[in-house]
């Protein structure tokens, strides 16, 4: 029967799911470590930025696979979402899920949603005006009177609290999110052996620490605008 | 009264099968393909034997009232299988396994096809172990087996304590293999409801669709039963709730004979009954009495303590029990086979020694085995053997390796831990060792109409060994059946497709729905079970461990009132074109009806105890059964002439050849 | 003890079918739950009404015939048992239970709470076997020694029942345990392996053909597995479904 590509299988889709996830999840560490430097030190973190932000390799390479794997992780996710809604077509009247699963593990679809949401102000806050100022303007130099703009922005962005609690309520749940998708994509690209435990131990503080990361960010650089 | 031919090759005993193999006809693979065959049936022998007639290239068409073949009840067999491999090195033999099975069988079965049963036993493993059927193996690698009752080496393989269950999907799965090639079609939920004979010959079946109530007609060339034993006809039994007899007895009015239809066998391991809404009984694997021991105290003042709930079982002294089986039975101890296991049960109850509220009951106690093996574990560790709770730690253990999840199963239904104390136990109906008489060739008194496995009667005697029911379901599906239908079938090569337009056909068609439709309108005031339950509890108490002549009139008489009281006062709800499970209950209770007197009838002929009857008429001044060979070494095979009180007897006479008939003693 | 039913009540595949209420009275804790549903049924009788249909047949935890969604858990509340072997003692007087059929796109459902799960027959009928014919002549049994480990995890892989609590406990109605189940029973022997590409090809290609959804790993189908059958298996098939695929690519 079947002989045919790997991504036409369920399981095949879930591996995509898996990979895409684990690509992310990569991404997401490295832009703590430099945000981590926001509020240490605002000058290692402009200078980051701004080779980040010029740097052909990030720009032109990375940029467009983490773009690229950003949108197949969710349309996919949908995509499987809505084939597995389709799989019962009429649903249980009563339905206790509680009893057997985790409410992160059954609704990844939800925090993926509000991580999405989060994804579509964190562009307009940042991503746009910055491709505007680099490509549409054309001004590649990342300086502001003369010093690096970066850090300038961040302070200005989380001065409103009510972004700042739009950020944390996502980092929640991205955090819920991780908490399952950690171990799930493993498991998916069927690493279920010895080192599993280990891994899964990892997952957990990974997924704790890599959002509060962010979430202390967003709350330092919060309280320094209001010296 | 006609001659009774059982076709059993000449020859010395160990070369009949090879001689006979080499002698029948064959069909040469072109032609098997223009010969259909249909299989009632597909549990272990029926889903066996359908998917090797499919390897061998014949057309199969299936049959299952279940929704999948996997459901079948041989999935429900615990213990094991037996094979004659010797790989323990402990003396066995085909000759042993065969000898043991003969007077297992209180010597009432057929010589022949005991040792060929013997004879492929162990053709049966290498094939369940190609097929990958996970058995049981040791630190080696290689294949474990333990001991089971009535015989003194260790030839049983087994899969834990589910090895009907890993049989039964390993037969499955060659189905299912043949089922994909297109070789096999395969009607899930469908009942047989006749047998149809065309010109002297099985040529069809006529089945009922259970999802849409319609009624079909099948044709095939031949036409095979494995559906199974008929204990349910008790009621309360180990057997499925939806284990029936029908199909059997359908073909016995269209004139198979069924054979020694009161051989039943009773199991002393079962789970006591509890309460009167019961629907089922729970057997607890033979394989428990290798490690667990059988007591009742010895003192009926400590009973009376244990059923007021004064005294648990565990503070009655060592001295004050008695391990009623040990004491009787010193050489095979709490290995004695099933029929004198559960009679002595019986004999204690009776006593008045039964330790539940009903007094239908004994303890089955792995106290000194959790001790036993504790130590040797902690020996073998290097740990202190003196230390209480480690050894009972370990043992608890190891316990639960052998038998985790009966002990499971046992503590959902019971609500006791059976680690911390002994189980309860009481013998019940578990399987038939009667059933459609069939010859060397399992060809029942129809030509073309073939039984295998439960159903049929031909190896088990009056009683069957623990771990021999797979065996044999096995052996007729995989090594038997297949060669010997050939022979039949050779003829059958010209003859083409059988058209389903034959009167016959119609007639048994229009027989069928007008039964149907007479218990959908009869509109009576009663339910199926409520009859069901009635015929049991007749069953149980006058055809059970213990007949006795007027007991066997009085069930004769009050089966038969029943009878035509379940014709007048039978209610089926819902239609006969639908999804209607009391009118597929009604069907099989009705038979059941006729069924139980026949069995009933059997019983009072035979006047003497073997095997799993008995008649305490004749019993040793010990209470031990008493066999008389002089006037009734035969089968008892029984002709339907239209009433079971009517049925014409018919016998074959058992020769012994190669074995020497003795009175079974396991002292 | 007196409690409340609430019974889907389906007359066939085409009606819509409905909840609706039985109270039942005089249960005892040592009835299985199924032995309920026979006293109600008897009632139903009585009082000229339609029986309420469910699967069931062995009634000892093997068959794997019985269903049922007992107030929200495939089996009900219990843990590594069928409904079968689910006693009343596990619920309180006055309780209401609802009882549900076993939902999804590939269970059609037949009558009442009895549904379709023939998609599992063709998952196995795609590949769970090994292509070897009886003849008879196939090798001694112990010609191949197996480690103790593997022998025990393919026969643990095997005790799988085929009940479908697995695809009914799932979010998304996903198969994955149960074919995993058997595709691992076979990966593990050495009389699996040599079909093991194309085993794993063909019944996951089945299995997604027969409309079930896809795993999310939420662990359910292990949790309210019967004979705890283990998300390994999940694992293992994801792997070697991978590099199956991978490995056919070359």
């Amino acid at each position: 029967m079947s002989k045919s590509g790997l991504f036409k299988s369920s399981i095949g889709r879930k591996f995509a799911m898996a990979l895409s996830a684990l690509f992310l999840m990569i991404f997401l560490l490295q832009h703590l470590v430099i945000n981590i430097t926001a509020i240490i030190s605002p000058d290692t973190f402009n200078e980051l930025s701004h080779f980040m932000g010029t740097n052909p390799l990030v720009q032109f390479l990375a940029q467009p696979i983490l773009i690229f794997a950003v949108v197949f992780h969710f349309v996919m996710g949908m995509y499987l979402e809505v084939k597995n809604k389709a799989a019962r077509p009429v649903s249980y009247n009563k339905f206790n899920g509680g009893a057997n699963s985790s409410w992160m593990s059954r609704n990844m679809a939800i925090s993926g949603l509000v991580i999405l949401a989060f994804l579509v102000l964190h562009f307009i806050d940042f991503w746009f005006p910055e491709i505007n100022t680099k490509y549409i303007v054309g001004d590649m130099s990342g300086m502001h009177n003369g010093e690096f703009r970066y850090y300038e922005e961040l302070l200005h962005k989380f001065a409103n609290p009510a972004r700042v609690i739009a950020y944390i309520v996502a980092f929640i749940l991205l955090a819920l999110h991780l908490m399952h998708g950690f171990g799930s994509a493993f498991q998916s690209m069927g690493q279920n052996n010895k080192y599993i435990d280990g891994l899964k131990k990892f997952g957990v503080i990974y997924s704790v620490a890599v959002p509060l990361g962010f979430i202390i960010i967003a709350i330092v650089l919060y309280v320094t605008t209001l010296n | 009264m006609t001659k009774i031919d059982s076709k059993i090759p000449s020859g010395a005993l160990k070369d009949k099968w090879t001689t006979h193999k080499n002698n029948i006809n064959l069909v040469n693979p072109a032609n098997k393909r223009l010969i259909d065959v249909i299989v009632v049936g597909t549990g272990l022998a029926g889903g066996s034997a359908a998917a090797t007639l499919a390897e061998l290239g014949y057309n199969v068409k299936a049959f299952a009232f279940q929704d999948s073949p996997r459901r079948a009840h041989s999935i429900a067999a615990q213990g094991g299988i037996n094979a004659a491999k010797n790989y323990q090195g402990d003396g066995d033999s085909i000759y042993r396994l065969f000898y043991d099975t003969v007077k297992g069988g209180d010597y009432r079965s057929r010589e022949a096809n005991v040792y060929r049963l013997a004879e492929v036993s162990a053709n049966i493993i290498d094939q369940c172990v190609a097929q990958g059927v996970p058995f049981a193996r040791d630190y080696g690698g290689l294949l474990d087996n333990r001991s089971f009752g009535g015989v003194l080496v260790s030839r049983t393989f087994y899969a834990k304590g589910q090895t009907g269950q890993q049989l039964l999907l390993g037969a499955y799965s060659a189905l299912n293999r043949q089922i994909g090639r297109g070789k096999v079609k395969m009607y899930n939920r469908h009942e047989m409801m006749d047998v149809v004979v065309v010109d002297g010959k099985a040529r069809g079946i006529i089945a009922r669709d259970l999802v849409t109530g319609k009624v079909e007609r099948h044709s095939a060339h031949a036409v095979v039963i494995g559906t199974g034993g008929y204990g349910n006809v008790f009621f309360l039994s180990t057997n499925a709730m939806g284990s029936n007899g029908s199909a059997a007895w359908k073909v016995h009015k269209k004139g198979a004979y069924f054979a020694n239809p009161c051989f039943t066998q009773i199991h002393p391991t079962c789970i006591p009954v509890a309460g009167e809404l019961q629907a089922k009984l729970t057997l607890m694997s033979e394989s428990l009495r290798n490690d667990g021991r059988i007591w009742v105290p010895k003192n009926l003042d400590d009973v009376k303590a244990i059923r007021a709930g004064q005294l648990k079982p565990t503070q009655i002294a060592e001295e004050n029990r008695d391990y009623y089986l040990e004491r009787r039975y010193p050489a095979f101890g709490n290995l004695v086979p099933r029929d004198v296991a559960s009679r002595a049960a019986k004999e204690r109850c009776d006593a008045g020694y039964g330790v539940n509220q009903t007094g239908q009951a004994v303890y089955l106690d792995f106290a000194s085995a959790i001790e036993r093996y504790g130590k040797e574990t902690a020996h073998v560790q290097g740990l202190n053997e003196n230390d209480q709770a480690l050894v009972t730690k370990l043992g608890k253990e190891v316990i639960a390796n052998k038998y985790g999840n009966l002990f499971q199963m046992y503590e959902k239904i019971v609500d006791e831990n059976p680690y911390e104390t002994p189980m309860m136990i009481f013998p019940a109906v578990h399987y038939t060792m009667g059933g459609i008489w069939v010859d060397y060739n399992l060809m029942t008194t129809i030509p073309g109409l073939y039984a295998i496995g439960e159903a049929n009667f031909s190896d088990h005697g009056a009683n069957r060994l623990g771990a021999s029911a797979l065996m044999q379901g096995l052996a007729d599906g995989y090594f038997v059946l297949p060669y010997t239908i050939g022979d039949y079938l050779a003829h059958d090569i010209r003859t083409g497709p059988i058209s389903t337009d034959h009167p016959a056909f119609a007639e048994a068609e229009k027989e069928v729905v007008e039964r149907l439709d007479h218990l959908i309108n009869n509109n009576g005031t009663k339910s199926v079970d409520s009859f069901h339950r009635k015929l049991g509890l007749i069953m149980w108490n006058k055809c059970g461990m213990a007949r006795n002549r007027e007991g066997l009139l009085e069930a004769i008489s009050e089966i038969k009132a029943l009878r035509d009281e379940f014709w007048k006062e039978i209610k089926v709800p819902g239609g006969r074109n639908e999804f209607n499970e009391e009118l597929a209950k009604a069907g099989r209770v009705a038979d059941y009806l006729e069924l139980g007197e026949l069995f009933a009838k059997d019983a009072l002929l035979r006047e003497e105890s073997c095997g799993g009857h008995f008649r305490e008429e004749s019993q040793s001044e010990e209470g031990e059964a008493k066999r008389d060979d002089e006037n009734f070494k035969y089968v008892s095979m029984w002709e339907y002439t239209g009433n079971p009180a009517d049925a014409i007897l018919h016998k074959e006479d058992l020769v012994y050849e190669n074995i020497e008939l003795k009175t079974r003693s396991y002292k | 003890m007196n409690l409340k039913l609430k019974i889907w009540r389906q007359q066939n595949s085409n009606d819509k079918g409905k909840i609706v209420d039985y109270n039942i009275t005089g249960i005892s804790g040592d009835m299985s739950f199924l032995e309920m549903l026979d006293v109600l049924n008897e009632d139903l009788i009585e009082k000229n009404d339609t029986p309420v249909s469910f699967d069931h047949d062995c009634r000892e935890g093997i068959c794997g015939m019985c269903s049922l969604q007992i107030n929200g858990e495939p089996h009900g509340p219990d843990k590594g048992v069928t409904t079968c072997q689910l006693h009343m003692r596990s619920f309180k007087d006055g309780d209401t239970i609802y009882i549900e059929p076993f939902r999804a796109k590939a269970f059609p459902i037949i009558k009442d709470l009895v549904v379709d799960r023939s998609a599992f027959d063709r998952i196995q009928q795609s590949g769970a076997y090994v292509s070897v014919n009886t003849s008879g002549n196939t090798q001694d049994a112990n010609s191949i020694p197996i480690p103790k480990e593997d022998a025990d995890m393919a026969f643990d892989a095997a005790t799988c029942i085929g009940c479908g609590a697995c695809v009914a406990a799932c979010k998304n109605s996903s198969a994955m345990l149960f074919t995993s189940a058997k595709v691992s029973q076979f990966a593990l022997l050495p009389q699996g392996k040599v079909e093991a590409k194309k085993r794993v090809q063909d019944m996951v290609a089945q299995m997604d053909a027969e409309g079930f959804g896809n795993c999310s790993n939420t662990g359910a189908c292990e949790a309210e597995c019967p004979k705890g059958i283990s998300l390994e298996n999940i694992a293992r098939m994801n792997r070697e479904l991978i590099s199956a695929k991978v490995a056919v690519k070359h």
